[in-house]
């Protein structure tokens, strides 16, 4: 296939081009109540674009919640693993989600690939969506991201008013293009214009950010500081600041049997949980919720950065709109930035 | 790992089990061959290894492997009883099947130590680690300059391989060293913890390689007092025992700090591990 830079679709076309995609499993934004939520797309409905970010990050489609690792009856010590199969193609990814998958993908193949994550993000297809509107909290250009950042997408799609441009990224973006090839022209370079400035414009609205610069670095020595306590004192250790992020990648393995049938499964799991770190003596590396919450953030902004050589954190914002007790990694990162 | 996937473990036939302690917390040691032949051919394992024991039904735990490669062609687990997992493998005996996947993390570098004298400093359930290392220098007696075992308990009913280090008191070309936190009727040996034993004993730290495992509480202490020897940082190891799930490094929680024991570990040095603010946390 030559390199197709940019095509253009308008909107009359956007159901047509959806009915073009076959044999993948479409999942796309959908409005649940006040949340958004990447679900199945049947046909014939739309996907709702209005939408800030989901609810859930798309992480949960190739790191499914629970994931049996491989079943066994009773009794007996045969295992099999499950079939993991079927094309999907994920449809309105915000940009910060497509970056979060790429970067947990460098511990999914660190030293030892991970089949399980592997095969199934090779099965999805991922079409990123341009933000046009920043939300409350989101800070993705201070984290290495933007409106319109590309990494981990196959295809990013803007929407112009009329239509929608669409980049094609990688092979997987091509060949979905390419199934619908007689819906779209080749975008003018206005249209590029026009996308170059919607996303300028998204990101001079973005109104949060961190000067990340010394924290990778400086961030141990702060062990001791009282900020932890200060930060941590409200924490009800939900974990939702773990479940809902989209870099937040651990898991406990568990077996689960029903009458004979039987499965050993993996099921996300967070640091933020007293259990989690707890040995069988009784005694507790990381006791406290100060103890935790520090190492959710050293993680995130220290260890994953000396490991992996990147902030594991793409500003989405999440832990801080759902935290049911406003604590505000934004205004931690500034205090840590002021206590260095 | 089997079919390429590393989190399908083989599994394992129990050869032989027997307790190597008693009271509420009793410690009883698997004797284990892997099942199928191919798997015994490709697996190797290196003293400070550890493993994932399972039961099917049941769960999985990490285990440090408890025996040398040099001791033959099968594994041992040594079990405290504690949680889930540990109690239904304490159900066990010879001819039941476990499931195995391994072996993980790094070990101690034997060779790099040759010539040295080696000292092991263990507490309770923490000498399983330093087993193997007393069985590899016994096998390769000629490439180390000595060996020192101090190894303690709460009680004498506490401690484990207790058949098998009096023998090797007794063998003479090795040293060791037996306590109990509390004396009882008939005990020969030191009474009191083992930091205070390692005083006592004052082994040299000229051209030795000091290794220790046992509570975080007895770690602390028999660091600072191989300090006080005259022990350098990087003739002192240590070896981690943070909880694991994948061990893989993939399932995130056995981190002190940005390393991950599973990978990066369990065993260090004390020259890595002094600078990690949550190694001895
Ligand atoms: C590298 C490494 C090496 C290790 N080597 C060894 C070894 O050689 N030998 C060894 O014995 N162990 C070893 N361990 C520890 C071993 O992995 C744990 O003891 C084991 O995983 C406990 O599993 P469990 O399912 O029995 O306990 P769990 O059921 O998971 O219990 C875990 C926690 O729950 C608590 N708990 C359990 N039951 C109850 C209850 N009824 N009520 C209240 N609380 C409860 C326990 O106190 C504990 O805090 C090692 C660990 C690591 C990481
Ligand atoms: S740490 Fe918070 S802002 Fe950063 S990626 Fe996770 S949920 Fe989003
Ligand atoms: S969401 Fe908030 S309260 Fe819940 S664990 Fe995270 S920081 Fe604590
Ligand atoms: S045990 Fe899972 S990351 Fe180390």
């Amino acid at each position: 296939m030559g390199a197709i830079s940019a095509l253009l679709l308008t909107k009359e076309k956007w159901p047509e081009f959806l009915g073009k995609i076959s044999g993948k499993q479409l999942f796309a934004p959908k409005r649940q109540g006040d949340r958004v939520y990447l679900a199945p797309l049947k046909e014939g409905e739309l996907p709702d674009f209005d939408f800030q970010n989901t609810l859930v990050p798309p992480k949960a489609l190739v790191f499914p919640q629970t994931e049996t690792l491989y079943r066994y009856r009773l009794g007996e010590t045969e295992m099999k693993e499950p079939a993991i199969e079927g094309e999907a193609v994920l449809l309105g990814v915000r940009p910060c989600d497509g970056r979060a998958m790429q970067l947990v993908e460098r511990l999914f193949c660190w030293d030892v690939d991970d089949p399980y994550y592997l095969k199934r993000r090779a099965l999805v297809t991922v079409v990123g969506l341009a933000c046009s509107e920043p939300g409350l909290n989101c800070f993705c250009s201070s984290v290495g991201g933007g409106p319109a950042s590309t990494e981990g997408l196959d295809l990013l799609m803007t929407d112009l008013g009329e239509s929608f441009l669409l980049e094609p990224l990688t092979d997987k973006g091509r060949a979905l293009l390419a199934e619908a090839g007689e819906l779209l022209a080749e975008a003018p370079p206005e249209a590029v214009a026009q996308k170059e400035q919607i996303a300028a414009e998204a990101a001079a609205r973005i109104k949060r950010s961190v000067d990340t610069a010394g924290i990778p670095e400086g961030l141990p020595r702060l062990w001791n500081d009282p900020l932890w306590q200060r930060h941590a004192a409200a924490c009800l250790g939900c974990g939702t600041c773990t479940y809902l992020c989209p870099t937040c990648h651990c898991f406990d393995i568990q077996d689960e049997a029903e009458g004979t049938e039987a499965r050993r499964l993996r099921v996300w799991d967070s640091c933020m949980f007293e259990e989690y770190t707890r040995h069988a003596s009784g005694h507790n590396p990381r006791p406290t919720r100060r103890e935790r919450t520090r190492n959710r953030i050293s993680h995130k902004y220290s260890y994953y950065v000396q490991k992996f050589g990147i902030i594991a954190c793409v500003g989405c914002g999440r832990c801080v709109n759902l935290c049911p007790v406003n604590i505000d990694l934004v205004e931690i990162l500034r205090q840590v930035k002021e206590a260095l | 790992m089997c079919n390429g996937n590393p989190y399908l473990p083989y599994t394992a036939t129990i050869v032989e089990t027997w307790y190597e302690t008693g009271g509420e917390r009793p410690v009883k040691t698997f004797k284990v061959t892997l099942d199928d032949a191919a798997a015994r051919e490709s697996w190797s394992h290196r003293p400070g290894q550890c493993a994932m024991v399972g039961l099917l039904g049941v769960g999985e735990s990490m285990f440090c492997i408890s025996c040398s490669p040099t001791e033959g062609d099968f594994l041992r687990f040594s079990v405290m009883r504690a949680g889930k997992v540990t109690s239904a493998l304490h159900q066990l005996e010879a001819g039941d099947k476990i499931t195995v996947r391994g072996p993980y993390g790094n070990s101690f570098p034997l060779e790099e130590w040759e010539g040295k004298r080696i000292l092991t400093v263990g507490g309770g359930i923490g000498q399983a680690p330093l087993r193997p290392i007393v069985e590899f220098v016994r096998a390769n007696r000629d490439k180390y300059a000595g060996l020192t075992v101090i190894y303690g308990a709460r009680s004498c009913g506490d401690l484990c391989f207790k058949g098998e280090l009096e023998a090797l008191a007794k063998e003479g070309d090795i040293e060791c060293h037996l306590s109990v936190d509390v004396g009882e009727e008939g005990w020969p040996h030191y009474v009191g913890f083992v930091p205070s034993l390692l005083m006592e004993v004052n082994p040299s730290p000229e051209n030795t390689i000091a290794v220790t495992c046992g509570p975080p509480i007895m770690i602390r202490f028999v660091l600072e007092n191989l300090k006080k020897l005259g022990f350098a940082d990087e003739q002192i190891y240590t070896t981690l025992e943070n909880r694991m799930k994948c061990g893989l490094g993939k399932c995130g929680r056995c981190n002190a700090g940005h390393l991950y024991v599973c990978k990066d570990g369990p065993v260090f040095s004390y020259a890595v591990l002094k600078d990690v603010p949550e190694a001895f946390a």
